[in-house]
């Protein structure tokens, strides 16, 4: 290292240690804090505080987006508020039906299972977000929403939209999280196939619209259009949540496992705003850390 | 006091690098957007070696991966290397003609990809995905712009 351009460089660095020296020492601080932001836990506590300075500039970038949508909010027109406001009234309408069912349900579930008195609701506590800045490049879709750990955000808090699963929190901030989709490519959620029952996997692929089910047999029972629901397995997400449906299913004869496509039931790439859910332990169909 | 001034643009320009780095945008022109912290970085390194050192790229490197929740210190380290590289070659660059820089831009640019994706690979993260070397060509393509508005910014060659 001390001989490399040696006739160029030395009359010119005469202050201070050598660039050579210099470099050692902040590839050493670098390789240090990413054996640390591997191996141990520790480099959270300095991610959280580097969230924090982070977080001002997160939210000027994303300003311009944020004062586009105040802005057509509040400039839309009154026809379209209307519209907007019998949209929403018809939902709820159909939205209370189905909650009537389902208590209907709850009740006579608890009469099957004859418990005694009735069981704490699964969901304790949901927190909505808003999505602050949007990082969906082919390798990583992820999330910073404006919640963080003065909110009661934690690590692999799973985070819905009124569709479906999105993701779960990947780190957090005091005042902001990082949320990793279910469509990036390091994440893999744990799914059944409502029709069969098949329990498998589903990793990202690195696009908004798309799931990869990379674990199924060239033999297993799946067709396109079949259901996915989150199978309670991993202990983050609990049983029953809509995931998304498969779109395509490819078997080659010199092959073990088929390819199977799914899409994600969430918006993911649309959502504005998300929930994150914390669940109650109390209740059986809470998921539970293996 | 020059060079007091210097490290004002510096750190500015840095600043709008580093936003321009990390702002949303649709998937295609995410793929095809240069990294505008690694020029800006590169060119200061090698027009003002005396001011920006290997701590710009250092600490531009640790903001990338806080902004973009990589490994941290991964584009850091790889950052220090560039610079380093950059200081002690830059009489060499300087000298060339505009579309030979480019040309050395293109081979720092595959240089700091190919780090990124050795470390990535070796912590368990790789993904074989082409697309991450778009970035290095519009990179390269982009070089003379960023010369010709960083170099608005500081008179004396």
């Amino acid at each position: 290292m001390a001989g490399f351009g040696t006739s160029v460089g030395r009359p010119i660095y005469g202050r201070g240690p050598s660039p050579g020296l210099r470099f050692t020492v902040y590839a050493l601080l670098s390789l240090t804090l990413m054996y640390l932001d591997q191996r141990a836990r520790w480099s959270e506590r300095l991610r959280y505080g580097m969230q924090a300075a982070a977080y001002p500039v997160q939210v000027a970038v994303h300003s311009p987006a944020a004062a586009w949508h105040w802005f057509t909010d509040s400039f839309s027109t009154r026809s379209t508020l209307r519209a907007q406001n019998l949209e929403l009234r018809s939902q709820v309408n159909a939205l209370q039906l189905g909650l009537l069912r389902q208590r209907a349900l709850e009740r006579e579930n608890e009469q099957l299972r004859e418990l005694r008195q009735a069981l704490p609701p699964l969901v304790k506590k949901w927190l909505v977000a808003e999505v602050i800045s949007v990082d969906s490049g082919t390798l990583r879709q992820r999330l910073i929403i404006d919640k963080g750990a003065r909110d009661g955000v934690h690590i692999n808090q799973p985070v819905v939209d009124g569709f479906g699963v999105m993701g779960q929190v990947a780190h957090v901030g005091p005042w902001s999280s990082e949320v990793i989709l279910i469509t990036d490519p390091e994440h893999a959620l744990p799914v059944q196939i409502t029709r069969t029952g098949l329990r498998t996997i589903a990793v990202g692929s690195g696009n908004a619209d798309e799931l990869l089910l990379t674990y199924l047999a060239a033999n297993s029972d799946v067709r396109s259009g079949d259901e996915l629901t989150s199978s309670g397995l991993g202990g983050i997400f609990p049983a029953g949540y809509p995931v998304g449906h498969i779109t395509g299913v490819r078997r080659e004869a010199n092959q073990l496992l088929a390819q199977v496509r799914a899409e994600p039931q969430a918006k993911i790439d649309r959502a504005r705003e998300v929930m994150l859910i914390e669940f109650d332990p109390a209740n059986p169909a809470a998921p539970v850390k293996p | 006091m020059r060079s007091r001034e210097h490290l004002l643009v510096i750190l500015f320009t840095s600043i709008v690098a580093l936003v321009l780095n990390i702002l949303p945008l649709p998937q295609w022109l995410q793929v095809i957007r240069p990294a505008f912290l690694v020029l800006a970085v590169l060119y200061w390194s090698t027009m003002a070696p005396f001011v920006a050192g290997m701590a710009l790229g250092f600490v531009g490197g640790l903001a990338l991966d806080v902004f973009q929740g990589s490994l941290l210190g991964e584009h850091a380290l790889v950052l220090a290397f560039l610079t380093y590289l950059a200081l002690r070659l830059n009489l060499l660059m300087r000298a060339k003609p505009i579309f030979e820089q480019s040309l050395y831009v293109l081979v720092a640019l595959i240089a700091y990809e190919t780090l990124l994706w050795l470390i990535d690979g070796w912590t368990g993260r790789s993904l074989s995905n082409p697309l991450r070397w778009v970035h290095t060509l519009t990179g390269a393509l982009i070089w003379p712009v960023v010369v010709g508005v960083l170099g608005r910014f500081h008179s004396s060659r």
